[in-house]
């Protein structure tokens, strides 16, 4: 701070006193420039984000339902929520899913930063982009490919399956089944992404290693699990985060792709959420959910946060 | 050059040592392009195979055998699919609300972004961490108060109500934040030297220097706004201020789906998307994503 604030040339004498001095000078002197830089956004921020969430926290506490008088409740939705088996059952099949699409999906992505940074692999180019091409996809388009890609009936995999000689199997009637393919879907969209942060970390990875490691006879295997690795940890721990952040509040791809069924099975708990709230318009007890799922984001991002900050990204 | 020094006897020798060579070198690559193709063939394959299905008449899409590339290449598909769903209305929507708000997104991103990066000031700092705040909760969990507020502030159902709630981006204002804390001050001290002003600064040296987070972050904010689903769900009630994903999922969620439809629709809804990422696309894959890139 000190050094960034007093010229170079007399930072020598003036190191001590001055450093500060600046500093209390440049905040008095520019008040206004950085007002009008912001006040859009601190507005926004009120508008959109603050209210809000002291909204949802405040209808928590209510029977609130859209309309007319609310009358407080305490946190009595609350305990109704501790005992209401629907919510068990989508807040369950969230981790579920989550247990399951985040290691698919780390799996997916690694697998594509390694062959992209691959030094001998040929066509890259064209390679990257049709690895991107998925991301754009939007997760309503993605949840209808996969549905066709899936469909019981007449879809391309039960068809490949009978040619083989098996039975056809119920992707949508059976409700793990269902999920599987939810999970697939979620890898096959959000890949690339997490590939654009691997391949980051890998090429920060000292190329030394891999010459050292070629020298002493590792094969391809070796270097990527003693090396590799080891080497982008740290974006390991970040894929891994972020990717639970996105597969617990997923939504969209579920509604095209199954609509939550076989029945509502396989509802997830934003899909709980904006059924109770908008579809039985029960916001006191709906808000109350978003609560629950509010703490166990936070306890995923505040763990994010630390990982982050010791990375110095903030 | 060096060549013409050599002595003759091995210059002959050296079509033979580069023939094995790039056979040694073709024989080393053929496992990383292998293991790259089996990829990306995995990965493009249900693509493709929706791509060429939605050629397909309504017929022969659930007539086995299948077969991958149409026996019979048709744009019923897509005629049905501009006859049944009012497809420019939503495309306009769509294109609406994803171009404005990613026009405002950018403007207000780098504005805040450079504040955060170079004036210090207390308020900044709280500024800074309810920003930071916002990336741990989603819109997600405040859907219902956000109904409420959109509501009571009269957009609701409009069009205004999709662009204001999502023009307020985390990720944004930490890509720019993180560019400017690489901007050297000295280079605003000289400026204030020579006379300029704060603004003058931000708009004539700032915001030129920013130029490539700037057109990364239109991308990929248009692709969100573009693909944005649940916030358009909740405000637009209207069937005329659709977006195109609203529309889609009206086409999901009927009774009896009408596959050749919905197959033309959803590629027709994926176009300007491809064409403007193929245009711009070293801009997403070379991008320095940094760790607060996320939605």
């Amino acid at each position: 701070m000190t050094l960034r604030t007093s010229s170079p040339a007399s930072s020598a004498q003036r190191v001590k006193g001055a450093g500060r001095r600046v500093r209390r000078g440049r905040r008095s002197r520019y008040r206004l420039a950085p007002f009008i830089f912001t006040v859009a956004t601190a507005v926004l921020f009120g508008l959109f984000f603050l209210w809000p969430g002291v909204l949802g926290l405040s209808y928590s506490l209510t029977d609130f339902r859209g309309w007319g008088d609310s009358e407080f409740v305490g946190l009595s939705n609350y305990g109704d929520l501790f005992g209401d088996s629907e919510f068990y059952q989508s807040l369950g099949r969230t981790l579920l899913y989550a247990l399951f699409a985040v290691p698919v999906g780390y799996c997916l992505a690694l697998a594509m930063a390694v062959a992209l940074t691959a030094q001998r692999a040929r066509g890259k180019t064209a390679a990257r982009i049709i690895f991107f091409v998925p991301w754009l996809v939007s997760p309503i388009v993605a949840g209808v490919i996969w549905r066709w890609m899936f469909g019981e009936s007449f879809g391309f995999v039960n068809y490949i399956i009978r040619l083989l000689g098996g039975d056809a199997v119920p992707w949508a009637t059976n409700a793990d089944l269902s999920l599987f393919v939810a999970v697939l879907a979620s890898a096959w969209g959000g890949a690339a992404f997490n590939m654009l942060l691997f391949i980051a970390a890998i090429s920060n990875v000292p190329k030394s290693y891999y010459e050292a490691a070629e020298l002493d006879g590792a094969n391809g295997w070796q270097r990527f699990w003693y090396i590799t690795l080891p080497g982008i940890a740290p974006t390991s721990v970040l894929v891994i985060l972020l990717s639970s952040l996105t597969a617990m509040k997923e939504f969209a791809m579920i509604q095209a792709l199954n609509g939550g069924g076989p029945g509502t099975q396989n509802r997830l708990i934003v899909q709980y959420i904006y059924e109770t709230g908008f579809e039985r318009s029960l916001i006191g007890y709906a808000s109350a959910a978003s609560m629950i799922l509010l703490v166990i984001l936070m306890i995923i991002a505040i763990i994010q946060l630390r990982i982050s900050k010791r990375k110095n990204a903030w | 050059m060096v060549t013409t020094h050599a002595p003759t006897a091995p210059r002959k020798k050296r079509p033979m040592r580069d023939l094995r060579r790039r056979r040694g070198e073709i024989r080393r690559s053929i496992v990383p392009t292998t293991m790259l193709w089996v990829i990306a063939v995995l990965m493009a394959f249900p693509l493709l195979w929706f791509l060429l299905s939605s050629f397909k008449p309504g017929g022969e899409l659930f007539s086995y055998p299948l077969s991958f590339i149409p026996r019979e290449w048709t744009l019923g598909g897509y005629e049905a699919a501009f006859e049944r769903v009012d497809f420019m209305r939503y495309l306009g929507n769509t294109f609406i609300v994803a171009s404005v708000s990613t026009i405002i997104t950018v403007v207000l991103c780098a504005s805040t972004g450079y504040a955060l990066a170079k004036y210090k000031n207390p308020w900044l700092s709280v500024l800074g961490l309810c920003v930071l705040s916002m990336t741990m909760l989603p819109g997600e969990v405040i859907l219902n108060p956000m109904f409420m507020v959109v509501r009571d502030l009269g957009m609701y159902n409009s069009l205004l109500g999709v662009i204001m709630p999502s023009i307020l981006t985390p990720t944004g204002v930490f890509m720019f934040r993180q560019f400017y804390l690489t901007v050297p001050d000295e280079l605003i001290d000289a400026a204030r030297i020579d006379g300029a002003s704060e603004y003058g600064i931000f708009l004539r040296i700032m915001v030129p220097l920013a130029r490539p987070i700037m057109l990364t972050l239109a991308i990929v904010s248009f692709q969100w706004r573009w693909n944005d689903y649940i916030l358009p769900l909740i405000i637009l009630g209207d069937p005329d201020k659709f977006t195109l994903q609203i529309a889609l999922r009206s086409l999901v969620g009927a009774e009896n789906i009408n596959w050749s439809v919905l197959l033309s629709a959803s590629v027709l809804s994926m176009i300007p998307l491809v064409a403007l990422y193929l245009v711009f696309q070293r801009y997403v894959t070379s991008s320095n994503i940094n760790a607060g890139l996320k939605d």
